[in-house]
């Protein structure tokens, strides 16, 4: 078997340093921002404002299988059951400090929400911007049903300019064009290198799996704008074509090949990584990470000003159903897939309510869909036998299809 | 030489005895808290039913919840796979197959040759399966072998709007205090079942002629309504219960 990247151990320095500076940020005069995963980045980087990411955070409290523990705390301060446990992981771990990262989050001098994934995320932080007592930007996207009108795009365009205005009241400082005209080139090169990573799975046997995509992707949802990221990446990228040329898979004896639909189960990796290996199957792709690459074409390099709007609103989870069953349709070709995996995911509404129509638009391509229950977090949500149980008659039914 | 085929299922424990063109014979048997135990007594049993030592066995495999429990298998399957399997033995025209489990309900739609070609199997809740039967049948202090028949008496079925088995239950209580009669409110527990079942085949997209395996075969109540609601014929076998014990002998042969 392949073993691990190596690439992993630079990964996780960089991102223990990351969470260092951001942590004693006040030190060397910077601001710290919470911002949501799909939130437009950039110019805080190109305001030298660290971004902290509590979906990031929600994803390590997962990982420490801490995210039921956490959701209980905040359900018994009256947020419902249904409420997405990254949210509830963030609120409790601000008031208890419980968390992986000792300490947890160092506090937020700013707010920065986009709409853009899901609508959670505007309550979640007008409750931190009250509990901090900081300012709060929203950044409202409409969702893109068919097509990104051009009312749509003057309505975000303006906002860009208002964020911009925004980050300039919070700082006290002009804002720096020509250090953000920088910063999103290098976005954009980090969204082209992401890309061509998860495009290495297209080989067979695949040098990487969605699970390793899954740890991967944790530096362009943090800091992507920031050079860092694009040598990290062109570091992996190398290691994973030296695979492809030798081809060595990530996944022993690889035979089926499947796509992955919504977040990771976070405090279930090790086991479902085996669990899939041991029917030699490799999940090669998955919608989620892939999500960080999906605008590519939208984005102007030399134009932020009026492509950044367009970019934050087009993305997976701002789109209608059909086009989301056209994005899968589109990976199951390009990555070869013999199933796909959905994982129905308790917390994101947004991401697990238009699967079983996604599952209905992909009939005609006789392609097996398997529904996994689950949380990305919380392990109440998850029954280990009834899993097995699915996976393993639906890995049977595809060797059965196949051969 | 013979094959065994043994489902190890969250109520019931099942096994057959298959010679590579017949049954030659079949025990069921309740399984405990224990299902490794009950596992090797099933083998025992068989094997003593039949007159038969060990080494007369070719290949056993294992199916059903307590598949990786079985020691003396060559190896376990899952239920679909054998369900499918043994069903396209015993009704070789049947496409699409419902199966009401002690705790997974499953709808598995074959083609013509009898491979799986997709499946779906209930959420995780217990909502749509046999274990809400059992609790429904307690409730009204009815054997759950009465329970179908009881159904089909029903005229005027009583609403339960909860697929919740434990609000369910409640509900039911509350229409016993109303007065509304047995019959009516055992078919509608029925009704509840079965349109529950009924979404999973639709969502699935049923092809016909389609067949009930599993305990709940047995149960005229949830075969009556949900040929109503699907609007076809839904076929059974005297051997509905064995399904996934025929299947895992029939792989067993072919090991
Ligand atoms: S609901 Fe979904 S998109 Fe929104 S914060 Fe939770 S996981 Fe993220």
């Amino acid at each position: 078997m392949a073993g691990r990247l190596k690439a992993t151990k630079r990964m996780k320095k960089i991102m223990r340093r990351y969470y260092t500076q951001a942590k004693y940020a006040h030190l060397f005069g910077k601001k710290v921002a919470w911002i949501t995963s799909g939130g437009p980045v950039e110019p805080l980087i190109a305001m030298n404002i660290i971004p902290v990411y509590p979906e990031n955070h929600g994803a390590m409290i997962g990982a420490s299988k801490m995210g039921g523990k956490l959701s209980e705390f905040a359900e018994g301060m009256g947020y419902s059951q249904d409420v997405c446990s990254y949210a509830k992981g963030d609120i409790t771990s601000s008031i208890t400090k419980e968390s992986p990262i000792p300490g947890g989050l160092p506090k937020p001098d700013l707010l920065v929400c986009s709409n853009n994934i899901c609508g959670t995320v505007l309550k979640w932080y007008e409750i931190q911007a009250r509990k901090f007592n900081v300012p709060l930007f929203i950044y409202d996207t409409p969702f893109v049903h068919t097509e990104f009108t051009q009312e749509a795009k003057e309505y975000v365009d303006a906002q860009t300019q208002e964020y911009i205005q925004f980050l300039e009241r919070v700082t006290g400082k002009k804002f720096n064009h020509k250090r953000m005209k920088k910063v999103w080139r290098l976005s954009l090169k980090s969204m082209h290198l992401w890309k061509a990573v998860l495009e290495t799975a297209e080989h067979k046997p695949s040098p990487m799996t969605a699970f390793d995509a899954f740890f991967h992707l944790a530096l362009i949802v943090t800091l992507r704008g920031k050079k860092t990221v694009v040598r990290y990446y062109q570091l992996l990228l190398k290691e994973l074509k030296e695979r492809t040329e030798q081809d060595v898979g990530a996944v022993e004896n690889e035979k089926y090949r499947l796509l992955w639909d919504n977040l990771p189960i976070w405090f279930r990796m090790r086991w479902l990584s085996e669990k899939f290996a041991g029917h030699q199957a490799a999940l090669v792709a998955d919608t989620y990470t892939q999500a960080w690459c999906g605008v590519i074409d939208y984005i102007d390099e030399n134009d932020y000003m009026s492509s950044l709007g367009e970019a934050y609103t087009r993305i997976h989870l701002n789109v209608g159903v059909d086009q989301m069953a056209e994005t899968i349709k589109k990976f199951i070709k390009q990555y070869n897939v013999d199933g796909l995996v959905m994982h129905s995911n308790r917390s994101c509404k947004p991401y697990s309510f238009g699967q079983y129509d996604i599952q209905n638009l992909l009939r005609e391509m006789d392609i097996p869909v398997l529904i996994l229950e689950a949380d990305m977090t919380d392990e109440r949500k998850f029954s280990e036998s009834q899993a097995e149980t699915r996976i393993d008659a639906f890995m049977e039914m595809i060797k059965q299809k196949k051969n | 030489m013979l094959t065994l085929g043994v489902d190890i299922g969250s109520l019931t424990a099942k096994g057959i005895l298959f010679d590579g063109n017949q049954i030659v014979e079949k025990y069921l048997m309740p399984v405990g808290y224990n299902s490794k135990k009950a596992s090797e007594k099933l083998i025992k049993a068989l094997m003593e039913k039949a007159g038969i030592v060990d080494t007369d066995i070719k290949n056993i495999v294992a199916t059903g919840y307590g598949r990786n429990n079985v020691e003396k298998a060559d190896k376990a399957v899952s239920e679909i796979i054998c369900h499918g399997k043994g069903v396209h033995f015993l009704l070789p025209h049947i496409r699409t197959i419902i199966d009401i489990g002690g705790q997974d309900s499953k709808v598995i739609v074959l083609d013509v040759s009898g491979k799986v070609s997709n499946f779906v199997m209930n959420d995780k809740c217990a909502a749509g399966t046999g274990r809400f039967l059992d609790v429904m049948a307690r409730a009204m202090e009815t054997e759950i072998e009465d329970f179908g028949p009881l159904a089909l008496q029903g005229e005027n079925p009583s609403k339960i709007s909860s697929v919740c088995t434990v609000f369910a239950e409640s509900e039911i209580i509350s229409l016993v205090a109303k007065g509304e009669k047995r019959e009516d409110i055992t078919s509608g527990i029925h009704w509840s079942i079965a349109r529950r079942i009924a979404s999973m085949v639709k969502r699935l997209g049923m092809v016909t002629p389609v067949a009930m395996s599993g305990g709940v075969a047995l149960n005229v109540g949830v075969i009556d309504t949900l040929e109503q609601i699907l609007e076809t014929k839904i076929e059974t076998s005297a051997l509905s219960q064995y399904g996934g014990a025929l299947g895992a002998a029939l792989m067993a042969a072919e090991l």
